[in-house]
């Protein structure tokens, strides 16, 4: 974990970015948990989206005219935008933009999975995918043939590393994993990870969802083939997700989707396709929500990635503290001072869903459920659970008013 | 501010803490399960019906899960008792959440019907009009 060396944040003036964060819920102001599923949208991002429409908006990479042109080089220097964001030196060929983190990694599945897997090879992930991953590479075995195996996790919800090193093999072609999980709070050793499945001769694919809104990444540092994460958990809108890749990867790939956009020369009996990042951008792609996304990368930026998640550990420390401390409270996942921003819990005798209600009448915005992760639910033996997850704009008075609402249903529910 | 939801008012958390006819019959003329996957809530609903095999005689109820899925359940087994076949067939949402009594948020809805649910699916499996496992509410 980072000391928190840093200056803290303004949470004054960020909040004042974010106009939601006035608005009241059954007549008390709204406190907002639930960034691990969608984070607030400041107003520069906002503006920006609005600002398109009003002053730019064209369809790219077809017009001569003005509105074209502009909108297309704001376009695609969005690439490059978020390229820088994420350590990709290659720019923006090294960056697709697609719907979110769920198409990013389908792309790698249909894309590179369907052609470079068969009935012996394996795919090794873990224990604590969200479905957008594990549901999509279990597909992707079922099709094959190939062999899909799940690293465990271990009593503190950390992947057991030995289980890691038994489960990739030379037979091992995919490593898909995790980089910081939704449901426990774990941040996996993804750069570790990637040697090791490296070293096996396989291809490695980090879901940043839940880390790329949080901390400084790095894909060349983790030394990720794939990279995938969400605009809308990063105060970007929502229809925009990202996929990484090395390009000589990208480049060996066939096309995703066909179309318009991604082609070069097209002919009654054939086709060439577009140069990266394009040949996976068939149709009118996310021109807005790409542009806005590269604001939010700015966004962040100025404020600091380092800050943020420094920011993020500190309150998750509070509140994993503050909910620790009643007996009747069961967490999941690792210390307070070893988490990604959120804390996944049962209150005893409280359905999470009952807990999740009862907060909401105090304005108190939790998830509860399986939060996507249905067999990690499994392995923890239970149904559902209650999530509160953090972001750059929320205070520890926010985590109080939370262990109030809590309380709250612990004496309606005693 | 006033102490939890309009939603869990005392009946529904005493039909929670106390649910009544809870558990299985000996010898139910049928008995269906099923599952709100959402939440996790699973409802067993098991009926005796009397020798005109119309009358519903006798229900009980087992599972597991959040407050208004349970306390459904529980209050249903009540209504039930007496009713024909027929009558529960024609039961609908708004007859649940008259029943339990509050307002149902939208998301909370297939929570509250799925006790319903169950148990005129399982009726309709035994009068031969539907064939399935188990019914789910989504």
């Amino acid at each position: 974990m980072k000391a928190s060396t840093t200056e803290s944040l303004d949470i004054e003036a960020i909040r004042s970015d974010f106009p939601i964060l006035q608005r009241e819920v059954n007549e008390t102001p709204l406190v907002y948990l639930d960034n691990a599923a969608t984070s607030q949208t400041p107003e520069p991002v906002v503006e920006t989206i609005a600002g398109y429409y009003r002053h730019t908006n064209s369809n790219v990479e077809r017009g001569i005219h003005q509105l074209s042109q502009e909108a297309s080089i704001a376009y695609e220097e969005a690439h490059d935008r978020v390229a820088e964001f994420i350590g990709a030196t290659g720019g923006r060929e090294e960056v697709i933009f697609t719907k979110n983190t769920t198409e990013s990694i389908n792309i790698v599945a249909a894309a590179w999975g369907l052609e470079a897997l068969g009935p012996d090879d394996e795919i090794v992930t873990t224990q604590m995918e969200h479905h957008s991953s594990l549901v999509t590479f279990q597909q992707l075995a079922e099709r094959t043939g190939a062999t899909i195996k799940f690293v465990e996790i271990d009593d503190d919800g950390y992947l057991d590393m030995d289980h890691a090193r038994e489960c990739i093999t030379d037979d091992t072609k995919l490593v898909s994993v995790v980089h910081a999980s939704n449901t426990l709070g774990t941040i996996n050793p993804v750069a570790e990870i990637s040697e090791i499945a490296h070293n096996h001769g396989a291809l490695v694919l980090v879901d940043g969802a839940q880390s790329a809104p949080h901390q400084p990444i790095d894909v060349e540092a983790i030394d990720a083939d794939f990279f995938a994460f969400s605009g809308h958990k990063m105060c970007g809108p929502t229809g925009i997700g990202v996929l990484y890749g090395k390009r000589e990867l990208l480049e060996s790939m066939q096309p995703y989707l066909y179309g318009g956009g991604m082609v070069r020369k097209v002919t009654y009996e054939e086709t060439t396709f577009e140069e990266l990042p394009w040949k996976f951008e068939a149709g009118t792609p996310v021109i807005a929500q790409g542009i806005a996304l590269a604001k939010a990368c700015d966004y962040l930026d100025a404020i600091g990635m380092e800050r943020i998640e420094a920011h993020g550990q500190e309150l998750t420390a509070y509140a994993h503290d503050r909910l620790s401390s009643f007996d009747d409270i069961e967490i999941y996942g690792p210390p307070a001072d070893d988490r990604a921003g959120l804390v996944s819990f049962n209150v005893d005798g409280v359905h999470a869903h009952d807990l999740s209600s009862i907060v909401n009448d105090h304005g108190v915005a939790i998830r509860a459920g399986d939060h996507c992760t249905q067999p990690l639910h499994d392995t923890l033996g239970i149904a559902a659970s209650a999530r509160a997850s953090f972001y750059l704009y929320n205070t520890r008075e926010e985590v109080d008013v939370l262990i109030e609402a809590i309380d709250d249903a612990r004496q309606l529910f005693a | 501010m006033g102490l939890g939801s309009d939603m869990y008012r005392q009946q529904i958390l005493d039909h929670y803490k106390n649910p009544r006819n809870y558990g299985e019959l000996e010898d139910p003329t049928f008995s269906h399960t099923g599952e709100n996957p959402t939440c996790g809530d699973t409802i067993q609903m098991d009926v005796v019906l009397a020798d005109d095999d119309e009358t519903i005689e006798r229900v009980a109820f087992s599972g597991d899960g959040c407050a208004i899925s349970q306390a459904s359940a529980s209050l249903l087994t009540e209504m039930l008792t007496g009713m024909t076949l027929e009558d529960l067939d024609e039961l609908d949402r708004d007859d649940v959440i008259e029943m339990l009594g509050v307002d149902i948020s939208p998301m909370r809805v297939k929570c509250a019907v799925l006790a319903e649910k169950v148990a005129q699916d399982g009726a309709k499996i035994h009068t031969g009009e539907i064939e399935i496992d188990s019914t789910k509410t989504e």
